[in-house]
């Protein structure tokens, strides 16, 4: 199979890749890249661990290929904090305990900040629906939610 | 204070300090299983059975092994005979012997340079079956005429003359039934029948290998127990336990089904004959079809009650199916079934069941949330037909302290009256209720669980304090281990530093199971810190050139016990690390012990659903749990573990089964079909925490982890059969299900 040559921005940086047509966005970050914070707990579209943002929209990496992001801006949960300064939503998920063992995590951290992107102000029915595509097992999401409306609140403040 | 008497009175324990692990968690640094990579690897794939239940004739992997980029092929003639018999039911369950016992089954497994190149030759792979018929129902499975799935399983218990697919029968109970249901004012007897589920952890199963042909070897896996991982795939691959190092990731979420292993000795195989590391993800179909579902069940409910609402007997027979394979969830079951009531007749009766389905999995609190699902329903029914309040009917049967178990035990200090006088006294219970709304409760239990534990605690030069466990952190447990180290020790929580040993680093440790950690590790590490604290007791007393006596621990220093040992300024922690070398050397606290005294866990959960009557959809409208947690040692984890519980609970009351056609396959094998619980169905969980200490923990500490995941199954069926005027006897209660029921009652 042909390697294809991609060249893309991930969380500001420039990023140069080989890869075959088949491999997904995901498979690139994982296992050309080392960049193993975005998940792969489905493959399918499924369960949203694998959530980045191309080109300032909300996607499951494992469902975009490789290829397609030529030229894309790219950011994934590694980009998140600012050096040691984490973001607001990192730090008050920690304060506020809305990850058990974690591995939903990155997703959601990058899925509620695209919210707050688009809607500083979500009411719980708004941040439940945005979050819907991103399952966790462990929390039951009654702190997540708590925490996204924390961060929100604390980001509308500031 | 002497060191053996309960401590009640906390600085640390009970407050919600940050978690160790959180950093790396929120930042994607944290390495799960399939997060390792190593110089060198082959990735392997694993080739499954598309039957229900087939004998192999021959598997030819010519082919597959001439193929691009393939290093090695593997079957069942590459592992060895355990002398025990349950791993070489979990050896068979990786590769399959000579039959193939459900769709999905391992058969062989390839290991190549790339993804791509083992996905491609496991499709070479030619293996010939002869099909043989094929049972996925608990009760078609017992009847005498059933397919077989393996013959000659059946331990003594079990009568002559069933079908040989029934392979365990329990028994437990006390007093006199037909005296009981003769006494009775009312008797209601049931039929209930439940869907298999799964437990749905987010990380799929991953292992990274590397195994020399000297039989030494290094594993990197998610599990919730290396020993157990290092103790299977030493008897499978048949090699010494010494030789193999098993290190736990991180791990992604595992609720019971992270207590075997599925891939590891395939990987640990494949890696031996390439002679080089392989690596070894699942995918999500791969999980579902060939990893632990819970048992599904089919189970017979005879309660009988005095007007008052007196229990006079209770009855119950549990048929349960565990897959292809015998297991003990019945008995659980069995023995969980009445452990919320106090009663002068009961028995319980539990048969266990093969089926062409895959092998069970421990999964929360196993066997309890069915078994307590049907008596909890039929409970709720006498209440309704006798028109009695269901909480004052549950307070009036209630087990309480010196009761004698149903399951044998005798009861010590129990959580449970506390816990639904807290449910009645919540606004919760007496919020009116709207139209098509119904309002239900349910009762949970579980045994809890202490077990082998080892854990090491060292005093660094400056200080600080390390602290050794074996159990992987599933939930928050390194740091509310940290905790009680810091408590005991006196010093901030921040000078503790938990890790989770290796295999080789520190003694045997069983499975992060039975809500099991915060319990039995954390009296470990309280030992471990007094065993600590009385060496430094005894370096500052030669110091000092008094008696060890004459010395007394406080507030994280050594002092002098009373006016007659002396002038001597308090020596802290610091202090005495600082010399330790000049008074003995190194510093450090063990303990191993066969944690005894877990102390049963009850909990009450309070449930309001809206039924639409048109679609036969639920919406739950909220939500109360009610828990006992002895002492909640970081009540952020407490909660959501009451919180993560009751929402499993919640999808396997209303949408998660495993759904098999007529063919024997399983035909909602994503994330997709399988539909577990996502953010927009639910409402906020809110949690009420009781502390009973438990007697048998120095802090009061009782496991947590698996009661909430009992109620839900039978609060939701009472609330959904109060909101829709007609009793619901099987899950899930999906829409059309549930529709069906409405459509009846109109119907007559």
């Amino acid at each position: 199979m042909k390697t294809n040559h991609i060249q893309t921005t991930i969380n500001g940086d420039v990023t140069e890749f080989l890869c075959n047509a088949d491999e997904s966005l995901l498979d690139v970050l994982r296992d050309r890249l080392g960049m193993t914070g975005a998940k792969e707990g489905c493959g399918t579209g499924d369960c949203g661990a694998c959530s980045v943002t191309l080109n300032g929209r909300l996607v499951c990496s494992c469902l975009v290929l490789g290829v397609e992001t030529e030229g894309a801006e790219i950011q994934t949960i590694e980009g998140m904090a600012n050096g040691d300064n984490l973001h607001t939503l990192q730090r008050v998920f920690l304060e506020e305990a809305a990850l058990q063992c974690g591995i939903c995590t990155p997703g959601i951290l990058i899925a509620a900040k695209s919210l707050l992107e688009k809607n500083p102000n979500p009411t719980d029915t708004e941040v439940r629906y945005w979050l819907a595509g991103n399952l966790c097992r462990c929390t039951g999401y009654d702190k997540i939610i708590k925490a996204v409306q924390t961060a929100a609140a604390e980001m509308r403040g500031a | 204070m002497a060191l053996d008497t309960p401590k009640r009175d906390f600085k640390i324990v009970g407050t919600r300090v940050p978690r160790p692990d959180g950093i790396d968690k929120v930042t994607g640094k944290a390495a799960y299983g399939a997060d390792i990579t190593a110089t060198g690897m082959l990735h392997g794939r694993i080739l499954r059975s598309p039957h229900a239940h087939a004998r192999i004739i021959s598997i030819d992997t010519s082919a597959a092994e001439a193929a691009e980029g393939v290093k090695a092929i593997v079957t069942s003639a590459d592992f060895a005979t355990p002398d025990d018999a349950g791993i070489r039911d979990i050896r068979d369950n990786c590769l399959a012997l000579d039959k193939v016992l459900y769709d999905g089954h391992a058969i062989a497994a390839v290991a190549a340079t790339s993804k791509s190149a083992a996905k491609a030759a496991i499709r070479l792979i030619r293996v010939e079956y002869e099909i043989l018929p094929h049972v996925t129902d608990v009760d078609a499975a017992m009847k005498p005429d059933a397919p077989i799935v393996q013959s000659g399983r059946a331990f003594e218990s079990v009568p002559a003359g069933m079908s040989q697919n029934v392979h365990s029968h329990v028994e437990f109970g006390h007093g006199d039934l037909d005296a009981g249901f003769a006494n009775a004012d009312k008797i209601i007897e049931r039929t209930f029948k439940t869907a298999a589920t799964h437990q749905g952890y987010i990380e799929p199963q991953a292992c990274m290998a590397n195994l020399g042909a000297d039989g030494r070897g290094e594993l990197w896996c998610c599990t919730q127990g290396q020993y157990m991982v290092r103790e299977n795939c030493a008897a499978i691959l048949g090699i010494e336990a010494s030789q193999l190092r098993v290190t736990s990731s991180e791990i992604g979420g595992g609720f019971g089904g992270k207590t075997t292993t599925f891939i590891e000795p395939v990987a640990l195989a494949l890696s031996r004959k390439s002679g080089k590391p392989v690596k070894i993800v699942m995918t999500r179909e791969e999980v579902f079809r060939a990893t632990g579902p819970t048992v599904s069940t089919s189970m017979d409910v005879k309660i009988g009650m005095k007007n008052d609402g007196r229990i006079t007997a209770a009855r119950a027979e549990l048929r349960y199916q565990g897959g292809a394979f015998p297991n003990h969830t019945v008995e659980f079951g069995a023995q969980a079934a009445f452990a919320a009531y106090d009663l002068a007749a009961v028995q319980t009766l539990g048969w266990g069941v093969m089926t062409n389905r895959p092998k069970e999995v421990a999964y929360r609190a196993p066997g309890a949330p069915t078994a307590i699902y049907a008596v909890e329903s039929v409970v709720d029914e006498l209440c309704q037909q006798l028109n009695l309040d269901p909480l004052d009917v549950r307070l009036l049967n209630a087990a309480r302290k010196g009761t004698l178990s149903a399951y044998g035990p005798t009861f010590n200090e129990i959580g449970l009256v506390a816990t639904l006088e807290a449910a009645k006294n919540h606004p919760h219970y007496t919020a009116p209720l709207g139209e098509n709304q119904g309002r239900g409760l349910s009762c949970g239990f579980w045994f809890n669980f202490g077990g082998n534990t080892c854990v090491s605690l060292n005093l660094n030069s400056d200080g600080t304090v390390g602290v050794v466990e074996g159990n992987p952190d599933i939930g928050g447990s390194r740091a509310s281990i940290s905790m009680m180290a810091a408590e005991e020790l006196g010093i901030p929580y921040d000078k503790v530093r938990t890790v989770i040993a290796d295999t080789t680093s520190l003694g045997f440790n069983d499975v992060t199971d039975g809500s099991r950690v915060t319990f039995a590790v954390g009296l470990a590490t309280i030992e471990a810190a007094r065993a600590a604290k009385n060496e430094m007791c005894a370096r500052v007393a030669k110091l000092w050139g008094i008696d060890t006596d004459a010395v007394q621990w406080e507030d994280g220093s050594v002092k002098p016990a009373g006016p007659n040992a002396g002038e001597h300024a308090p020596m802290s922690i610091a202090d005495i690390a600082a010399i330790a070398d000049e008074t003995g050397g190194p510093i450090a606290g063990h303990h191993e012990v066969n944690a005894d005294g877990a102390g049963v866990s009850f909990g009450v959960h309070l449930v309001d659903t809206e039924v639409d009557p048109e679609t036969g959809a639920t919406t739950v409208l909220r939500y109360t749990v009610f828990q006992d947690a002895g002492k909640a040692v970081h009540p952020d984890y407490v909660e959501g573990q009451m919180q993560g519980g009751a929402v499993q609970g919640i999808g396997w009351a209303l949408n998660e089964e495993y759904i098999y056609g007529d063919d024997g396959l399983l035909q909602n094998a994503s994330l997709l079909d399988y539909r577990v619980p996502v953010a927009s169905d639910l409402p906020n969980i809110e949690t009420v925490i009781l502390e009973i200490p438990n007697p048998g923990h120095p802090y009061g500490v009782r496991g947590v982890g698996e009661t909430p995941i009992v109620p839900p199954l039978a609060a939701i069926s009472n609330a959904v059969s109060r909101a829709a005027g007609i009793r619901l006897t099987e899950l899930p209660m999906s829409p059309p299900r549930i529709l069906h029921a409405i459509t009846q009652r109109r119907d007559g």
